[in-house]
């Protein structure tokens, strides 16, 4: 393969291009992958992390360090051996020097050796955060600018232990995020778990034996984690079995503004956690919210802040190499610092590359216009490190 | 005691509403010869384009009731351009070809409609909950589910059993040729049969909205247990596919609401609830291969 690369060819095609190629080298953009699930049921959770991404781009002017930059889409259809194929094409014929996104921890953890084992791309994770990552998989080539699964609901379930909460219902599905969730809980809230289901994932969409046996069980609350069009699904089935209004609901990743427009009045009033929140008070975030609306007419949802967040952490490298890739230990070393602005606040990375940052608990309120929106009410955590970041031999 | 009836009316509710995507299924299967895979695609565009109407005439009824014929002709189009080129072809040109149009119609959804899925709410006047027993509700737009179903059920059993069309569908059933020879409009009657198929698939969709929304996909998933369903009922049959989709669906039912207590008798609790979901999948495809050991044709199917 490698004779034929450099055959007459391609001596020929260099030969046409002469001197006149070296400035063009120069100039070479930077390469960004991204990958998302831009089709099937969860495709609007895509879309609005490549709105979030063509923003940055605009505000970064289309260049970082003084170089452009592209950014190839990848769907990975919500499958894990096509995230890991639309990766590996990425790194292998692409040759990106970083990729983005990854919603579903399932996806990213069978995309993830492929990515990090080559050595010229660094993976930044926009939104999957599984343990295995925090913990002994951690790679210096793996970057987060999300959370650990198990952090979330770890914020959730300490405040509902502050608040008193004597008993809980779990409910998530069963795979590799739906098993951190739980656990992650667990971790936090001491009260009794009444009962815990693991329901089919991605098929299930009929909770009514489920809510059936809450019923029954009668805790004080209900804790679950239904994301994306999953969350719509269990809040209607939640409201129209009777059990709003006598068990309260509490969640983590199901009510987001991606969500709300399907979820309308019956998400007013259910808290959850999160570490991002679109009214939270910095310049970074006020900028980001305000030119998101002023586009598209929405509010981002997290997954979208999380994905600005990963692009302005590349260009921060990227700055302050003034465009120049190729010493891949410095690139590292750059975005170890993550010296940007983030729009949830700065924040530091941890010894696995997992940001150290705070959790709050956010309530479904209408703003002026009558737009749904989600609103902070209050800080459950602040600089939280993940529970595995102990496992992670890196320093 | 009031548990297990909630849990058996749940039961039921899956088990209709499954039925109706069944009953489509095998009465193309059985009596067109004809494996389609988009009978799930005619379920998402019966909700989709419920969704429409009702928001043209701002009534969940009204706009139910008008998707009815929108998705039968819909069916009759969808036979008249792609289907009735693959009555000919053997099995395997039918599945790459209506698998073909699962692709299509996801993208022409995609396309009219956009990528977010959309939400039907319940009709208010079915929003509230129904003391079964005092002190045990139940959602009365389940309960609408499980009386829409039955009324179906009961319509279509007596269209195949004491009428003329449903005399020629049954003898398409045991012997298509014969009829065909016998001077019977064929191609009209498939067009009818693949029309009500649809007619029923969407029925089930935009019933099945409400509760969980309406996506992009939505038939996917659902399809390969209606395809369970006939199996187990045999193909051709309405009365196996009622029979079965209402075993089927007690069954998804105890595999939920039972199986992890059961397993937790015997099994750490963590370990109990990880593998409940697991084996609850599996139970619908032993209780298929139990059947078909038994009964090669399915339960009620044509015996040669």
């Amino acid at each position: 393969m490698k004779s034929k690369l450099f055959g007459p060819a391609t001596i020929a095609a260099m030969a046409t291009l002469g001197l006149g190629s070296l400035p063009a080298m120069a100039q070479s953009p930077i390469k960004i992958g991204f990958v998302s699930t831009f089709s099937g049921p969860q495709a609007a959770i895509g879309e609005d992390m490549r709105r979030s991404v063509e923003l940055a781009k605009e505000h970064l002017g289309g260049k970082m360090g003084g170089k452009p930059f592209e950014i190839i889409y990848e769907d990975d259809t919500f499958k894990p051996d096509v995230g890991k194929a639309r990766s590996e094409k990425l790194v292998l014929q692409d040759k990106v020097d970083f990729i983005g996104g990854y919603i579903w921890s399932n996806v990213l953890l069978a995309s993830l050796k492929t990515v990090t084992d080559e050595g010229n791309t660094i993976l930044v994770s926009a939104n999957a955060g599984p343990s295995q990552i925090a913990g002994e998989l951690c790679n210096k080539n793996f970057f987060s600018t999300s959370w650990n699964n198990d952090q979330t609901p770890m914020a959730m379930g300490e405040y509902l232990q502050k608040k008193g909460v004597k008993s809980l219902y779990l409910m998530a599905p069963n795979y590799a995020a739906g098993k951190d969730m739980m656990a992650g809980v667990k971790r936090t809230f001491k009260g009794e778990i009444k009962g815990e289901d693991f329901t089919k994932w991605p098929d299930q969409l009929d909770f009514s034996a489920e809510l059936a046996k809450i019923r029954a069980a009668k805790p004080d609350g209900i804790f679950i984690f239904y994301p994306g069009a999953h969350g719509v699904q269990f809040l209607t089935q939640y409201a129209a079995s009777g059990l709003k209004g006598q068990v309260p609901l509490y969640q983590v990743f199901s009510i987001d503004a991606i969500t709300l427009p399907q979820q309308k009045d019956l998400a007013l009033g259910i808290l959850g956690a999160q570490e991002w929140v679109n009214d939270l008070p910095n310049d970074a975030n006020k900028k980001y919210v305000t030119d998101f609306k002023k586009k598209h007419g929405t509010y981002p949802s997290f997954y979208g802040a999380q994905s600005y967040d990963a692009i302005m952490l590349i260009a921060s490298a990227a700055e302050a190499l003034k465009g120049d890739l190729s010493n891949k230990d410095k690139v590292r070393a750059e975005m170890k610092k993550a010296n940007f602005k983030s729009v949830r606040g700065d924040f530091k990375f941890g010894n696995n590359n997992f940001p150290i940052e705070n959790f709050y608990i956010q309530d479904t309120v209408k703003d002026a216009a009558g737009m749904l929106t989600l609103k902070t009410v209050a800080t459950a955590v602040t600089a939280a490190v993940d529970p595995y970041a102990s496992k992670c031999p890196m320093k | 005691m009031d548990y297990l009836l909630l849990q058996m009316l749940n039961g039921v509710q899956l088990g209709l509403l499954m039925f109706l995507l069944a009953a489509g299924l095998t009465l193309t299967f059985g009596i067109m010869d004809l494996v389609n895979l988009a009978h799930g695609s005619l379920y998402m565009m019966g909700a989709y384009i419920a969704w429409t109407l009702i928001g043209w005439t701002d009534s969940f009824v009204l706009g139910a009731i008008l998707a009815l014929p929108a998705t039968f002709l819909l069916g009759i189009a969808v036979e008249a351009v792609v289907m009735r080129r693959l009555y000919a072809r053997d099995h395997l040109d039918q599945v790459l070809a209506t698998f073909g149009l699962i692709l299509f119609f996801n993208e022409l959804v995609r396309v009219i409609w956009g990528p977010a899925g959309k939400s039907i709410a319940v009709p208010q006047f079915l929003s509230h909950t129904v003391d079964i027993l005092p002190g045990v509700p139940y959602p009365a737009y389940r309960f609408a589910i499980i009386a829409v179903g039955a009324v179906v059920a009961v319509l279509l059993a007596w269209l195949v059993a004491r009428t003329r069309v449903g005399m020629l569908i049954r003898a398409g059933a045991s012997n298509r040729r014969m009829i065909g020879a016998l001077g019977i409009n064929i191609e009209l009657l498939f067009s009818l049969v693949f029309g009500l198929g649809a007619v029923f698939a969407a029925l089930a969709g935009l019933m099945a909205a409400p509760l969980t929304s309406v996506k992009i996909g939505m038939g996917d998933d659902i399809l390969i247990l209606a395809f369970v369903i006939i199996v187990i009922g045999g193909i051709g049959s309405i009365k196996g596919a009622f029979v079965a989709a209402m075993v089927v669906g007690q069954i998804d039912i105890v595999g939920r609401a039972f199986l992890p207590d059961f397993l937790k008798t015997f099994m750490s609790s963590a370990a109990a609830s990880s593998a409940a979901p697991a084996i609850s999948q599996v139970l619908v495809y032993v209780l298929m291969a139990g059947v078909l050991v038994w009964r090669p044709t399915g339960l009620f199917g044509q015996r040669n």
